[in-house]
């Protein structure tokens, strides 16, 4: 346990010496979604409607963005082999690169969605939910992307193979996501879509680490 | 000790070594000599439990060395090619991972690789053989019985190299083994030798 907070605070302080490529995920969610009222209209009853949707969307492809340097740099520099090599399991890694990515890509963007959706006209009493179904979502999103990232490392442009293999795997999270706001907006229970988020995240929780540690010694090799 | 039975690995579809047999007791030093690509860099990550064999066995005091990976990786310190130092942060930043695992003192470990005076430097500053000298710090800061080490002494000063073959020789007298892949002379006294083709 002690060695997985020490990864855990060795990635955290290298996103924070980095800070510009930490910044990156947040800026891209954030312009993104306001290029929709520009490219649609600011009409209310449009833009509100569709905000669900568009935060979802805007949020899963900044989530992506950090996934290719997760493992990257250091397959690169030699500081995968330590890490494998200092008696934590390989999914226990993978699980500390998870919980990493995490706190630097999921938390700002939940911190940034509330803003994001007032600014989208969305409808007040159905932004907890939807907040409430992103922080499901992007434990999600970190789960698989760090299982992704570790499949694709030492591939040949695995930058483009990583959108490709993960984006697929989470539409179940981003329908059931996006259904959840879209139901409390409409005035109906979203508690069906958060339980079966929940449901998901509970199953990708042992398994994403374990599939992810298996690629970690697959790349390493 | 340390032995090996009859390995061979594969690499992609080529055969790099085959029944390869070697023992290292406690204490002892063995180091590995060779052409280029003959494969000693991929001997000492099979030691490491970084590459499988494809047969044979890795045995650590007579039992299955790769039984457990995480417990045989708690026994190994692995200097490889690269020196896995990260730019972004000082020196001292750079050994608080290892300093962590192992419980020791950052200062002491930089003091024997003679980096104490540079600390608090971004590791980015530092030069190649600086650089090479902070992964030894890490070496010095584990706990691990076997050192294995590829080419350890490149891009190092004379100094340097003087004060690394006394840490050699400190890790031995703990009854830790070494097994180095090198083309130059190191300092391990009575060291056996192994020569792959």
């Amino acid at each position: 346990m002690r060695i997985f907070w020490a990864v855990l605070t060795r990635d955290l302080r290298l996103s924070l010496r980095h800070g510009a490529d930490t910044l990156a995920a947040l800026m891209f969610f954030m312009v993104t979604a306001s290029l929709f009222p520009l490219a649609i209209g600011p009409a209310p009853d449009t833009l509100g409607r569709i905000a669900p949707g568009i935060v979802w969307v805007c949020a899963l492809l900044a989530a992506l963005l950090p996934l290719d340097r997760l493992f990257g740099a250091d397959l690169e520099d030699g500081s995968l082999d330590l890490l494998l090599l200092s008696g934590l399991p390989a999914f226990g890694i993978a699980a500390a690169k998870s919980l990493s990515h995490w706190v630097v890509t999921g938390v700002p963007l939940l911190l940034a969605a509330g803003p994001v959706a007032i600014m989208l006209r969305m409808p007040e009493d159905a932004i907890p939910v939807l907040l409430l179904g992103l922080l499901l979502g992007s434990g999600l999103l970190s789960l698989f992307g760090t299982m992704a990232a570790s499949i694709v490392l030492g591939a040949r442009r695995g930058g483009v193979l990583l959108p490709l293999l993960v984006l697929p795997l989470v539409t179940p999270v981003l329908i059931f996501g996006a259904a959840a706001a879209d139901a409390a907006a409409g005035g109906f229970s979203a508690r069906p879509h958060l339980l079966l988020l929940g449901a998901m995240l509970a199953a990708a929780l042992p398994l994403c680490p374990l599939a992810a540690g298996a690629g970690l010694r697959a790349a390493v090799e | 000790m340390l032995t090996a039975e009859g390995v061979a690995v594969f690499r992609g579809e080529r055969l790099v070594f085959r029944d390869l047999f070697l023992t290292v007791p406690s204490g002892g030093a063995l180091i590995l000599a060779g052409a280029n690509g003959s494969g000693k860099s991929t001997l000492l990550r099979l030691l490491a439990g970084l590459v499988r064999p494809a047969a044979g066995q890795i045995l650590w005091e007579g039992a299955d060395a790769f039984a457990d990976l995480a417990a045989h990786g708690e026994r190994v310190a692995y200097l490889g090619h690269q020196d896995a130092v990260k730019p972004g942060l000082t020196v001292t930043e750079n050994l608080l991972f290892a300093a962590t695992v192992s419980r020791r003192s950052i200062a002491t470990a930089l003091e024997a690789v003679g980096l104490d005076a540079l600390a608090d430097l971004p590791s980015r500053m530092l030069s190649a053989g600086q650089k090479r000298r902070l992964a030894i710090a890490r070496l010095v800061l584990s706990t691990a019985q076997l050192w294995l080490l590829d080419e350890p002494t490149l891009g190092l000063d004379t100094a340097s190299i003087d004060r690394f073959g006394a840490l050699l020789g400190q890790h031995r007298a703990g009854g830790g083994i070494v097994v180095a892949a090198t083309h130059v002379p190191l300092p391990l006294p009575g060291a056996t030798e192994l020569r792959l083709s």
